[in-house]
């Protein structure tokens, strides 16, 4: 891996404003400047492609029919009426499709198959020859439901003896030696973090604190909503297009789930409209091709937007119960967490979340004694999957809003608190994992957000009755860290292949659903291959026929993973072309350079040869030609990482860790319960900028996102268990209207030894532990402790009030 | 079944008449994507909520999910495929691309065809104008400040 010995800098950017002059160094041709995103004209055009847009000759639409329960028997699904619709060209249901699906907890039906889980639940599908067709004929079909109760409190849940959402729980298969489900219960994952003396760490502290903490289910709310078409071809082949963000997992979970041959799978993935983890994994696309298979021809399901609340999964719920230990200088002895994650009908994806949030749940600090028991929990609701944070901003939310409870008993400035614990060079992660200076500085992050929205120290609880004009004003601050989750095995390929012109293709299976990913891939390219930045193309749609393998676009993995394979990649080009230089310039490699698309003789310039003569092949004057095209190939797979073990959780989980923190100022109306950001000021130690605009403008996009998070956006259900809130009208996201007065940015670089030019994954952290910072401001704002987001208008006035 | 009754349309599009035979329940939406083949135009709600169809009727930007295309009879219709100057990108456009107003570019159209129906109504808003004109649009991505940015920009020419 290249190391370059730059000393750490810190990039401040206020978006309102002013702009401060950014340190940049001038080693790198292309890293860490601002390029525009290279898919940008294709997008402001209306050109670009989504599978939104495709159509295929003879295509047929699907729609499907939702449970109305949130539990109960199929009694009998009668589909006669539906199939004699003229138009209607295949009718199918959970009873002929004896497949079970899933990325980690092999539990998810493609259909429900004689219970339903949750309401939204597809338990028929239709292909017609239009959507209209397709939505009549779900209409005519007549499903014979026995209503049971259904399993709603993800307390009542996680008890023994509850009713099961599972009874078959045992029966799955799942990822051996990493989740470790609970039979006859409704615990498909049991992570267990042991570490220390517990009875030790309680008897040093001076301060013992106890609390709850809850936060709802939440949608991604991607603007294009899930589609997939697929055509099932003869021989058990078929095609894919889908909007998701792993090609190769899609295709692997499938050839799985139907017993194929990947070879003869194709799964293409044109522009994206947006993932944020909601579409990662497996989705719509094995349900597509049984209407495929069964009508022969090519079939396209779109989601509509009410269908992507309470049909596709979302984000789990948490219920956390945080205890810690503390001695009167603020030291913390022992900390437990007890974490209940409402993982809805499903948890195919979920049990990961409740594994790799667990290692961060005890926040960025040291903490000599711990015990962690985190429980995915089933219940009767639309399940959860990734979401951005992967659970950390669940997690984080309890911890951080902890930290601020136990700081104010200890009569101890919060920062001062959370500097005093935090980790460091030399400390050890709640796994076992030792921290090294080069593994970030939360310390650092959290102090230059109390910097940026003036923290005074020591501050004083608020008090919402002396509010002067029915506003009041306090200010919050809140850390953050998280590692890419994936297994221990993962890895990312690369291939660089040349045109005549010395232009290349770079071919990837990391998905750019507006991460600006193949925009960075274009610059680390361009820089190794020391190439003109606009000669090198990152070949758009990704396509497991022809693109190289990749695990999965997830985990904010990408800039690490993918840039180091593009390097490997490059270099391997390079010396392709240095090896044929070298003979045709009748030196040895070592003397060669290359510059600007040429190779010459470091202490002879004069000798050189453009690349256009070299990647086809070289050619002697008198036409003998030696080489050949030339084919970088790359990759990386993550190393030395471990299994947790599954009886104390001690290991190494964590590719890299990134650090951060929020500092909020905020302005409660006490009178309408409304909460209004005057200033969010964020620090993320990235490692290195590799591209400023685009580490910009997605930390705003994510420290919005986790706005919605902190003060809009939660699942409402009725007491059945009935999703009540299922679209925009009921839903809010963050509109124009709603951004913060002021955002300030910090970016951090302490180099990541391992991370391409030190760069480490800066993608979901924006928006996690901005519910925390703003549930701090709250209190200094109004004197009122939060325990649950979102701080909506309702839910602060009867706070206020009660 | 009942053959459905279809209604003739006269639709200026960009620069284009289309005259089409179309059901009363087809929206303007259907009516651009499916049967003038422009794209460009998304679906994200399909019911005045999300913004991602946002095109200009007669230059005021509207949702055309909330449209049938027979209320278009006779209309001039301005999509994102309109925008484009030649083989130049239009001066919002360019601006998008600059100022990282872009990323997965979903709501980029409908974000672009409301801004240019704020500028056709007033070419020097204020940023209070700009966040007004753009409230209806949803963006996940970018938490709106860059597009903000952008449509600045072109009015501060």
């Amino acid at each position: 891996m290249p190391m370059h010995g730059l000393s750490s800098n810190n990039r401040s950017h206020p978006c309102r404003g002013k702009k401060i002059k950014l340190t940049m160094k001038e080693e790198y041709k292309y890293i860490g400047k601002s390029y525009p995103r290279i898919d940008g004209p294709a997008k402001v055009t209306g050109s670009a492609e989504y599978v939104h847009d495709l159509k295929l000759p003879g295509m047929l639409y699907a729609r499907i029919l939702k449970s109305p329960h949130a539990s109960s028997k199929i009694k009998s699904i009668n589909i006669d009426m539906a199939k004699k619709l003229p138009g209607v060209k295949a009718v199918v249901t959970g009873k002929e499709l004896n497949y079970k699906v899933g990325l980690y907890m092999i539990d998810k039906d493609i259909l429900a198959r004689d219970y339903v889980r949750y309401q939204g639940e597809p338990v028929a599908a239709v292909a017609a020859i239009d959507e209209l067709t397709a939505e009549k004929a779900c209409k005519l079909i007549d499903v014979d439901y026995e209503i049971i109760e259904p399993v709603l409190d993800v307390m009542e849940a996680a008890k023994k003896g509850s009713k099961l959402v599972h009874p078959e729980l045992k029966k799955y298969s799942f990822m051996k030696g990493v989740f470790d489900p609970q039979p006859n219960t409704n615990i498909p994952h049991w992570q267990k973090i042991r570490k220390g003396d517990m009875k030790k760490g309680w008897e040093e502290a001076d301060l013992i604190v106890e609390n709850d903490f809850w936060n709802p289910p939440v949608q991604h709310v991607a603007m294009e909503t899930h589609t997939a078409i697929v055509r099932a071809l003869p021989q058990n082949k078929a095609e894919i297009w889908t909007s998701a963000q792993s090609p190769f997992t899609v295709r692997n979970l499938f050839c799985v789930c139907f017993g194929l041959r990947h070879q003869d799978v194709r799964v293409r993935i044109p522009s994206v409209g947006g993932g944020f983890g909601g579409k990662a994994g497996i989705h719509l696309e094995p349900l597509v091709y049984c209407l495929s298979k069964k009508s022969g021809r090519p079939v396209k399901l779109t989601m509509t937007r009410e269908e992507e609340f309470n049909t596709i999964p979302s984000r789990q719920g948490l219920r956390s119960f945080l205890k810690t230990g503390v001695k009167k200088d603020g030291t913390i002895t022992a900390y437990e967490a007890k974490l209940y994650w409402d993982a809805g009908a499903y948890a195919d994806y979920g049990v990961n979340i409740g594994r790799a949030a667990a290692t961060a749940s005890a926040g960025p600090y040291e903490v000599p004694n711990c015990h962690v028991d985190s429980f995915v929990v089933y219940t009767n609701k639309v399940f959860g999957t990734a979401y951005r944070g992967f659970g950390h901003l669940e997690v984080l939310w309890g911890v951080e809003r902890h930290m601020d409870i136990i700081a104010a008993k200890l009569k101890i400035d919060p920062l001062e608190f959370r500097l005093k614990n935090a980790l460091r060079d030399g400390s050890k992660t709640i796994t076992g994992e030792r921290i090294y200076s080069h593994t970030g500085r939360v310390d650092k992050c959290l102090k230059s957000v109390a910097k940026e929205i003036g923290w005074e120290k020591n501050p004083k609880p608020g008090n919402w009755k002396k509010a002067v004009n029915g506003k009041i004003r306090g200010k919050g601050i809140a850390a953050l860290q998280k590692a890419p989750a994936m297994p221990t095995f993962t890895s990312c390929s690369v291939v660089i292949k040349f045109n005549e012109d010395a232009s290349c293709d770079l071919l990837v299976s990391g998905v750019d659903y507006g991460q600006g990913t193949y925009t960075m891939l274009t610059q680390v390219a361009a820089e190794e291959l020391k190439l003109p930045i606009e000669k090198v193309n990152v070949v758009w749609d990704c396509d497991t026929s022809t693109n190289p393998y990749d695990w999965q676009t997830v985990a904010s993995r990408f800039a690490v993973m993918g840039g180091n394979a593009t390097i490997d990649a490059a270099h391997d080009a390079l010396r392709q072309i240095k090896e044929v230089a070298a003979q045709a310039l009748r030196c040895p490699v070592g003397d060669l350079v290359c510059e600007d698309g040429k190779v010459f003789i470091k202490h002879n310039p004069d000798e050189t040869i453009p690349y256009e003569k070299i990647v086809m092949g070289y050619v002697y004057p008198n036409g003998n030609s030696i080489g050949g095209p030339v084919i970088g190939r790359g990759r990386f797979i993550a190393q030395g990482l471990t299994n947790l073990d599954l009886k104390t959780g001690q290991g190494l989980p964590a590719l890299d860790w990134t650090f951060g923190a929020h500092g909020v100022e905020i302005e409660v109306d006490v009178d309408t319960g409304e909460i209004k950001i005057i200033k969010i000021a964020t620090s993320l130690d990235a490692g290195k900028v590799l591209n400023e605009q685009q580490c910009v403008t997605q930390t705003i996009g994510g420290v919005v996102q986790g706005l919605g998070s902190a003060v809009l956006e939660e699942f409402k259900f009725d007491k059945k268990g009935r999703l009540q809130n299922a679209g925009f009208v009921d839903y809010k996201i963050p509109t124009a209207k709603d951004l913060p007065g002021k955002f300030a940015l910090i970016f951090l670089e302490t180099e990541l030894p391992h991370g391409p030019y030190g760069a480490r994954g800066i993608a979901e952290h924006p928006m996690i532990s901005v519910p925390g910072a703003v549930g701090n401001a709250f209190y200094y704002a109004t004197g009122i402790e939060a325990f649950e987001f979102p701080l909506t208008p309702e839910r602060v006035f009867f706070m206020l009030r009660q | 079944m009942k053959t459905e009754k279809l209604f003739k349309i006269k639709v200026k599009v960009n620069s284009e008449f289309y005259e089409r035979a179309v059901p009363a329940r087809m929206t303007l939406l259907q009516f651009v994507r499916d049967e003038c083949n422009l794209t460009g135009t998304k679906e994200g709600c399909g019911i005045g909520e999300c913004g991602t169809c946002t095109v200009l009727l007669d230059g005021k930007a509207i949702n055309a999910c909330m449209m049938f295309a027979v209320e278009a009879d006779g209309h001039k219709i301005e999509t994102i495929e309109g925008e484009q100057r030649g083989e130049k990108l239009s001066d919002l456009q360019q601006a998008f691309v600059d100022n990282g107003a872009v990323q997965c570019g979903f709501c980029t159209p409908g974000m672009i065809m409301s801004a240019r129906g704020l500028l056709k109504k007033k070419s020097k808003p204020t940023d209070k104008e700009i966040i007004e004109a753009i409230s209806g649009n949803l963006c996940r991505c970018t938490g709106y400040l860059p597009i903000i940015e952008a449509i600045r920009a072109v009015a501060r020419k």
